[in-house]
């Protein structure tokens, strides 16, 4: 009887954050769906009312189905039988009894059949399934393709495949190739335009798909023949009924074993093309990732706040030496450091998702009507902020994920290296959160232009204005330093204006203005509410100082012939 | 068979003896509703799960919930339109209030009169009472066939239903002709989940009394607009029920004393229908005082 919502404070703290009512006001449109829908809110409060009643829905599927189906599926996973998926039989009871709630097609609008949420319930659903199991977690939380053929396939396409999302089916995105991972513009599946056949017909081959055999795909491939690059790109979708892709083996990974990573062989799948040719790549796939990099911060989330709380009863029930052993400096010290990390991974994807949803709600309204100056205004800032904001959080998040699992591993002792425990899974499963969706060197890439055009220093400086109760004073000037050191360290690095010095230190930068800025928002919290949040905020302070003070003696003792160093590794002898 | 069904969903509101506290009974041996929180009855909920199959099987199908309680019994039909039913009556009366099995299943038959249904599904037992006779109850009084102890229903034969029962050697099928009452067992598929959905739809669905105590402008003009937003409320006199057999008045069952047994584990025995098996726990229980 356990309810992932219910007993999660930190999470419905979000749920409660002013700019909630923005969001959802824009999202509604004004409520004007109220006549037109038995179940559109009426207004904001009953808007909010609904969401925390699904949440406790959704909480609750999470607590007392998936979370106890988590373990039998990691054992037993999907098969392929005659080339298609067989999922594991605990993942096809949580998609069913999912179904049954209607957790489907979360954010679509309702003329799709949808619920219309703002994005923030997407991500909460999102963390409260992966803490439940993160394999499964990408099934479900792939309708987030959805999206983005609601945002850019015709209506035909829209009225076609969003109300079947809407009704459960499973959607996946088919990028990656033997030879185009982190570099998709080397994609080479090849789609032409058959003639006779009136559709386009895709041929070749994609790896690491997750779920891959999913009823409906958004598939990147070569649409303009001759071409190399990722000008000659296009998406595409591809319906599952007509069987024309058998998957042809599924990866045995280390973690998340029950989401089916696939190999699939396209032989002449029919295929419509959506939105424009040529724009694959350059567009869609843009959009897609950086939902994806969103999802992986809330499945990175829901895995800390797994590890955390798995670590945390441990070390309450653990005796040792006449004790538990939660009483020991070495281990509250290590627990307090993982709830300072949870909680600021959540107040950043929180913060990152609000950005996200205001702008991409503005997108939608602009192809309504014209958008006010006022308004284009805002979609601008929002849009560039969700852009530094989303490989930030992807970073910090996943990072934070792999550190609590191994943390609460260390917190477990030898009873973690067993597989009696569930953590040994969540460590599993947390690993691959740093490497898919862009690995954490590619969302330093992504979040590098950031440090250096001062998108970060901005918004910092801003959180810098907000009032402080003088008992948190400390922990603010601690805040302040720790940008100065950031502005000096960034300083001294784009002075050389040498991109590969930029490059070999922007990790360390970028991570910089991580620390502060999830200090920042864990210190609003505290103001909000300073008996959850006030410790918190202090710790994680006091542990981003630290960090920020490695950093900036690392760079402060670099100078650009120190790269030799390191390229000398390059002339290796190896085997 | 007919192509649609009219079945009514019998449902109790129970407090949660499954997580006891130790502020659970009163000093006087009586339960503590006030400690415990208020839930839909489990196996009631395996009920309502059977007649949403049925409904599903027969589209078109009106699953209603028949709850007798106080105004907050209210709680488990608005639970039971989250999951699926179209609507739900509540039968509450100060006349109603001690009433033990037997004068409450007089009072379901007289609303059941009233509601006119092809089939009645209920839970087996609830778990304040355990006495698992209300089902059984009903159906003797309306004059109908019961089928106790469901699991599944299997389909239709002709104009017949085919059930599954789960008994303690085995499982039995039995087929049967509309009307019927069936009884649920907790081995039957557990209730699917609140719908998304029909939450956001029915969640201010009310009774008439629970209009008039806490009740907005609001949703009073929703209600309004919105027809299945009201709960049916029936009193006495709404089913033509005789007061005599109603409430303590129409109940022989009196509790003599409530005593808080607690149970020393002991490995359990299984017997074999040999007479001399029989035999020996007879002796066994004379010895010990448990029987004669």
């Amino acid at each position: 009887m356990a309810n992932f919502f219910s007993d999660n404070k930190d999470l419905q703290f979000h749920l409660n954050h002013p700019l909630m009512k923005k969001i959802v006001e824009l999202k509604e449109r004004g409520y004007a769906d109220k006549g037109k829908y038995d179940y559109a809110p009426l207004d904001f409060e009953d808007a909010m009312d609904s969401y925390r009643r699904v949440m406790e829905i959704t909480g609750e599927i999470c607590g007392d189905v998936i979370a106890p189906n988590a373990e039998g599926v990691d054992h037993e996973g999907p098969k392929v039988v005659n080339d298609h998926v067989v999922y594991a039989p605990g993942t096809a009871q949580n998609i069913d009894v999912l179904k049954k709630a209607g957790l489907f097609g979360l954010t679509l609008p309702r003329k799709y059949d949808g619920l219309n949420f703002p994005l923030p319930l997407f991500v909460m659903a999102n963390e409260m399934v992966a803490r439940a199991d993160a394999g499964f977690e990408n099934i479900w939380g792939l309708q987030d393709c959805a999206e983005t053929l609601n945002e850019f396939a015709s209506d035909e396409l829209k009225a076609k495949y969003l109300p079947r999302v809407s009704a459960g089916e499973t959607c996946a995105m088919d990028l990656t190739e033997p030879d185009a991972g982190s570099d998709l513009q080397a994609v080479m599946l090849k789609a032409h335009w058959d003639e006779a056949k009136g559709t386009w017909l895709l041929n070749g081959v994609k790896r690491f798909i997750t779920n891959g055999d999913g009823d409906i795909s958004l598939v990147l491939a070569r649409s303009e023949e001759g071409t190399t690059d990722a000008r000659g790109l296009s998406m595409f979708v591809y319906d599952r009924t007509s069987m024309a892709v058998k998957v042809r083996r599924i990866e045995n990974k280390l973690g998340i074993k029950g989401s089916p990573t696939c190999e699939l062989v396209f032989t002449n799948a029919p295929a419509e093309l959506v939105g424009d040719r040529k724009m694959g790549l350059i567009k869609y796939v843009m959009s897609l990732m950086n939902a994806a990099r969103l999802g992986i911060g809330a499945q990175s989330t829901g895995l800390s706040e797994a590890a955390y709380r798995e670590a945390l009863k441990y070390a309450n029930e653990r005796q040792q030496f006449g004790k538990p052993i939660i009483q020991f400096p070495a281990v509250y010290e290590m627990l307090s450091n993982m709830k300072a990390k949870l909680y600021g991974s959540r107040a950043m994807l929180y913060e990152t998702t609000r950005f996200v949803s205001i702008y991409k709600e503005y997108q939608h309204i602009a192809k309504e009507r014209s958008l006010t100056g006022e308004e284009r205004a805002e979609m601008k800032l929002y849009s560039k902020l969700a852009d530094a904001f989303t490989p930030l959080l992807k970073l910090m998040a996943s990072e934070y994920c792999n550190q609590l699992a191994y943390d609460a591993i260390q917190i477990f002792g030898g009873s973690g290296y067993m597989k009696d425990y569930p953590i040994e899974r969540i460590y599993r499963d947390a690993r691959i959160t740093n490497i898919y969706e862009g690995t954490s060197q590619l969302q330093v890439v992504a979040a590098i232009r950031h440090v250096t055009t001062g998108t970060y220093l901005h918004k910092i400086k801003e959180y810098e204005t907000l009032a402080y109760a003088p008992e948190m004073e400390n922990t603010f000037k601690r805040l302040v330093a720790m940008r100065e050191a950031f502005e000096k360290a960034v300083e001294k690095v784009t002075a050389t204006a040498d991109n590969e010095v930029i490059d070999f230190h922007a990790r360390r930068m970028v991570e910089m203005a991580g620390h502060i800025i999830l200090g920042h928002l864990l210190l609003q919290q505290a103001m909000v509410d300073e008996e959850a949040y006030r410790s918190s905020a202090e710790i994680y302070v006091k542990y981003g100082q630290a960090q920020i003070a490695a950093a900036a003696t690392y760079i402060e003792s670099s100078c650009v012939a120190d790269i030799g160093l390191f390229k000398a590794v390059q002339d290796e002898k190896y085997e | 068979m007919k192509k649609t069904l009219k079945i009514v969903v019998l449902a109790k509101q129970v407090p949660d003896t499954r997580n006891v506290g130790k502020d659970a009974m009163k000093a006087d041996g009586t339960v503590n509703r006030a400690a415990l929180p208020a839930i839909f009855n489990p196996e009631d909920l395996n009920a309502l799960e059977q007649a949403l199959v049925l409904k599903d099987r027969f589209p078109g199908s009106e699953v209603t919930l028949l709850t007798m309680g106080p105004g907050r019994a209210a709680e488990i039909i608005r639970e039971a339109m989250f999951r699926g039913a179209d609507g739900g009556v509540l039968l509450s009366d100060r006349k109603f209030a001690g009433s033990d099995t037997l004068a409450t299943s007089y009072a379901l038959s007289r609303a059941i009169l009233k509601l006119n249904p092809d089939i009645i599904v209920a839970g087996r037992q609830a778990i304040d009472g355990d006495t698992a006779q209300v089902g059984p109850q009903v159906a003797e009084k309306l004059g109908w066939p019961q089928i106790t102890y469901v699991e599944e229903i299997v389909g239709t034969e002709g104009d017949e239903l085919i059930i599954k029962r789960r008994l303690e050697q085995g499982v039995e099928t039995v087929a049967c002709p509309l009307p019927l009452l069936m009884t649920v067992n907790a081995s039957a598929p557990e209730c699917r989940p609140r719908h998304a959905k029909r939450v956001m739809k029915y969640k201010y669905a009310k009774t008439a009394s629970e209009a008039q105590s806490a009740s907005t402008d609001y949703d009073d003009t929703l209600r309004k607009e919105r027809p299945y937003l009201n709960i049916t409320e029936w009193s006495v006199a709404d089913v033509d029920a005789d007061d005599a057999q109603l409430g303590l008045a129409g109940s022989p069952t009196k509790v003599k004393k409530i005593e808080n047994v607690v149970f020393a584990a002991k490995e359990a025995k299984r017997l074999t229908a040999a007479d001399s098996d029989i035999d020996g726990l007879m002796k066994e229980l004379i010895a010990s005082h448990t029987l004669g």
